[in-house]
């Protein structure tokens, strides 16, 4: 008997189970993780994403060579800030991949054709980006927290590397939660990626000259909330206040900054709610 | 059961179109075309079927569930095909049905599994690994397909599945769209314009136009008490339609030839010996269904 012979078994009922609408946001949350690195997709999807991690873990891999030698350069919480500018360009790589993609496309009613809400498939992109954001800053972190750990010695010490890795985590949350909120918001509203990916940028860039001409030209309290006019550095102002970091003047308007981080991302997940209430209907 | 009940649906959007109008229809399982030309409501009909639009006024059950209350079950056991474009270009083909498999509630490995049988029942097995972006438009429209058929659902709402396709592609789609009616014992709802493609494959018919109801009704009560014999002869014309209408048929002169309504096996007979009586050259002597488009248009004329 020859070995090619195809044999048509006709169509099979489903019988299996079949999960509701939480395992549907689960699947879309973790196709969301996978798409922000280019996982499941082409090569060139994976260059940039990639690109970006690679230079932020390189970051680390310095600073805790640096480290072994001597004093730590910065604390782990620093460490967010200062690679902010990677996670902007993560975020412009990401953003519009996830939702730009799916606007461009008209794929969006055969998710709502589903056991989907419109709100679901809004919430599980944002929470799909800001773990992807915060991955991106947390994965180098622990190399540095694995690095510095080794390079400090008695149980006292590691402990104290602990309470200074713990902060960092928490940055790197705020910063992931303020970047992807804000890119996935604008992505939301371009179909085309290139548009959104330029938006993002722009968002962030045009406004920190801002920041620069209030304390430029402000009294002392003005100088000291100049740093509201900037997505990144309301992030900043926020980890100053929360985690000492270092190099801003806030005074005592921490709370102020505190509070600005909590509206920020109020109002964009609400815009983003609106946005996905109207689109593709 | 029913498959789809709706009654006195009606649809008002804000903006003061109404799209349906006291729409009620029965409709049982089986394939179904959903006729009606641009405009007419079905897209509406269909977003008010899967829950994405609430009804103005009036009833509708889908698979005996009441899409405005419980959207999510009914969107659970129903497969939908949209009209336009509607795939990711950058993604490959079985990845893509696997995760609208999973977001259908389908666990992992079974919406692995599924979403290659899907693919190989519309024909795609041996391409599903390539970029859906190089796929040919009656490869999309297969994909498409799939999609909708992955989770196994109970009906399946196809929105004009022939867009874009040449002859060989929409004749292709026809076809396997009544194996999916027949073969896998799932329910079809087709939306089309074009009434001489589904009236071919569906077991049912709703016209709709204008929001309102036209005809609702199984295909075989529409056509059966309809057929005509068309007859041709090359002279006399006018002579047979006399000497027919004397042996009490009621021909009609028609710009080709004489229609007559067929009554029973001795129509035939009749006209056959009314033409050797008269001695005329006959040309043709067909029987033609009335095509339903034919239905509608009298329908419509008596409105």
């Amino acid at each position: 008997m020859s070995s090619g012979v195809i044999h048509d078994i006709g169509y099979q009922r489903y019988t299996g189970p079949r999960l509701g609408r939480g395992y549907a946001i689960r699947s879309l949350y973790l196709h969301g993780l996978r798409t922000a690195f280019g996982l499941g997709r082409s090569a060139k999807a994976k260059i940039f994403p990639w690109a970006t991690v690679g230079i932020v873990a390189m970051v680390a891999v310095v600073l805790t060579a640096v480290r072994a030698q001597g004093a730590p350069v910065m604390s782990y919480a620093e460490f967010s800030v200062s690679v902010a500018l990677l996670a902007i360009l993560f975020c412009a790589a990401a953003a519009p991949e996830l939702v730009s993609r799916d606007l461009r496309g008209g794929v969006l009613p055969l998710y709502f054709s589903r056991p989907l809400r419109r709100t679901d498939y809004a919430l599980a992109k944002l929470a799909a980006l800001t773990s992807a954001v915060w991955l991106m800053l947390a994965g180098p972190l622990l190399l540095m927290f694995v690095g510095g750990v080794f390079s400090v010695h008695g149980p006292k010490a590691v402990w104290n590397e602990v309470l200074d890795f713990l902060p960092g985590l928490g940055q790197a949350a705020i910063v992931a939660a303020v970047y992807s909120s804000l890119s996935l918001l604008v992505a939301s509203l371009a179909g085309r990626r290139a548009v959104a990916a330029a938006l993002i940028v722009a968002v962030f860039v045009v406004t920190a000259p801002v920041v620069g001409v209030l304390i430029g030209i402000g009294g002392p309290a003005a100088r000291q909330l100049a740093f509201l006019a900037s997505p990144s550095t309301v992030v900043q102002a926020t980890g100053v206040w929360l985690f000492d970091l270092q190099g801003m003047d806030i005074g005592s308007y921490g709370p102020v900054y505190g509070l600005a981080v909590v509206a920020l991302v109020t109002a964009c997940v609400l815009l983003l709610l609106v946005r996905y209430r109207r689109v593709a209907q | 059961m029913s498959l789809i009940t709706t009654q006195l649906l009606t649809k008002r959007y804000p903006n003061g179109v109404t799209a349906l109008s006291e729409l009620t229809v029965d409709v049982e399982p089986g394939v179904v075309g959903l006729v009606g030309a641009n405009g007419a409501g079905k897209s509406t009909l269909i977003k008010i079927l899967l829950g994405l639009l609430p009804p103005t006024s009036g009833g509708v059950r889908v698979l005996g569930l009441d899409p405005a209350t419980d959207g999510e079950q009914v969107r659970a056991r129903v497969g939908y095909m949209p009209e336009h474009d509607c795939l990711p270009p950058d993604l490959v083909a079985a990845e893509f049905v696997t995760h609208m498999a999973r977001v259908s509630g389908l666990p992992r490995t079974a919406a692995r599994e599924r979403a290659s049988e899907a693919l190989r029942h519309v024909g795609l097995y041996e391409e599903r690994y390539r970029q859906i972006g190089g796929y040919s438009t009656g490869m999309k429209q297969r994909v498409k397909l799939a999609q909708a058929l992955v989770h196994d659902p109970d009906l399946l709402l196809l929105d004009e599945p022939t867009n874009g396709l040449d002859p060989a592609g929409r004749d292709a789609m026809l076809a396997l769209v009544m194996r999916i009616g027949t073969e896998f014992g799932i329910s079809v709802v087709v939306c089309s314009h074009l009434l001489g493609e589904v009236e071919r494959i569906c077991d049912s018919l709703v016209a709709i136009d204008g929001g309102r109801l036209l005809r609702s009704d199984r295909i075989s009560a529409m056509t059966t008490a309809t057929d005509v014999l068309a007859v041709e002869v090359g002279e006399g014309t006018q002579e047979l339609a006399a000497r027919l209408a004397a042996l009490g048929l009621r021909p009609e002169i028609d710009p080709r030839g004489l229609m007559v309504p067929l009554g029973g096996e001795g129509t035939y007979d009749v006209v056959l010996g009314a033409i050797a009586d008269l001695d005329l050259p006959l040309h043709r002597l067909d029987q033609r269904r009335h095509r339903v488009a034919e239905l509608f248009r009298t329908e419509a004329a008596n409105v």
